[in-house]
């Protein structure tokens, strides 16, 4: 009977909280209700017997995966929000029609079928050891392939999140060159930080200014 | 009432759902990649399912690997956003058609 409460509580907390994320118009409350739609699926995750990745999806997800979110969204401040146009009434209906469209594809392949008990699992089932050896011996190759993609990954962030491009323009000598027309950056920047905050945004001299000056 | 795992592929089902409508109506590309994620991770509940049911550990070593490839989706969508929000002001799917700046 605890088994029924707990998943009710949990199927209504992850509702909710996944229409939180879709529905609120500012970036960081979507945010804010995801973090409850991955806790309330670690429950569902204890209730499967998943103990190991109900407290990766806690520590991974709900913890570092989220952090990184919120810090962008607050980095970005008032930029992050939503824009302000109306979408056409087709998109809506639409965004409808294919939601709708895919959960009713999988209820009638899941209430077609009858799947009877569920298989009876030792008690390890679920723990770290049980994973991880499945991990290392069975599905290395899958393993491994994750590892370099997740370094790929870190390799991208790190060059999408360079103020400059880190990377040598051809025929230079230098490993880190300069980029060669700070001219540029600097006056859209200014335009951008003028037009958000109002305030008069103060010319930072370029380096040759400095010069002319001293 | 018996909890069974066609109950657990339901819930996951509708949260799938939920996220393909934020990622076809939003248009804040954060809020497009939560929305993502929220696939991602009903799709994690629906392989986790399935290993109990059959008793078979290979759905939860799926679910991690998605856990992994998550994350790096997450990095790189995010590095892109910043990315493009230095140089535009609007973050808006609409308007952003073009891959050169």
């Amino acid at each position: 009977m605890t088994y029924e409460i707990v998943f009710w509580a949990a199927t209504a907390l992850a509702v909710v909280s996944a229409l939180g994320v879709v529905l609120s118009g500012n970036p960081f409350y979507s945010a804010l209700w995801l973090i409850v739609n991955l806790a309330s699926l670690a429950t569902f995750y204890l209730l499967l017997s998943a103990d190991f990745l109900a407290a990766a999806q806690v520590v991974v997800y709900a913890g570092a995966v989220m952090i990184m979110f919120l810090f962008v969204i607050a980095y970005l401040g008032g930029r992050a929000d939503e824009p302000t146009r109306d979408t056409p009434w087709w998109q809506f209906a639409a965004a409808i029609i294919a939601g709708g469209a895919i959960v009713a594809e999988v209820l009638v392949a899941v209430l077609s079928h009858s799947f009877g008990k569920s298989a009876g699992v030792p008690v390890t089932f679920g723990s770290p050891a049980f994973v991880g050896q499945l991990m290392l011996s069975r599905y290395l190759l899958a393993f491994e392939a994750t590892s370099v993609l997740l370094l790929i990954a870190a390799v991208g962030g790190v060059l999408l999140g360079a103020r400059r491009p880190a990377m040598r323009p051809p025929g230079s000598e230098e490993p880190f060159a300069p980029e060669p027309a700070p001219q540029v950056e600097l006056p859209l920047q200014a335009f951008v930080m003028e037009a958000e905050t109002d305030f008069p945004v103060q010319h930072l001299p370029t380096p040759d200014e400095e010069e002319a000056h001293t | 009432m018996q909890v069974g795992v066609e109950y657990f592929v339901g819930v996951s089902a509708v949260l799938f759902g939920i996220g393909l409508f934020g990622v076809f109506e939003r248009r804040s590309p954060l809020i497009l990649l939560l929305s993502v994620e929220l696939m991602l991770n009903s799709s994690n509940l629906a392989l986790i399912a399935f290993a109990r049911q059959l008793g078979n550990g290979s759905g939860q070593v799926f679910a991690l690997i998605v856990m992994g490839v998550a994350a790096s989706e997450v990095v790189i969508g995010l590095g892109l956003v910043v990315a493009i929000a230095r140089r535009k002001a609007e973050l808006d799917v609409d308007t952003l058609t073009s891959l050169k700046h």
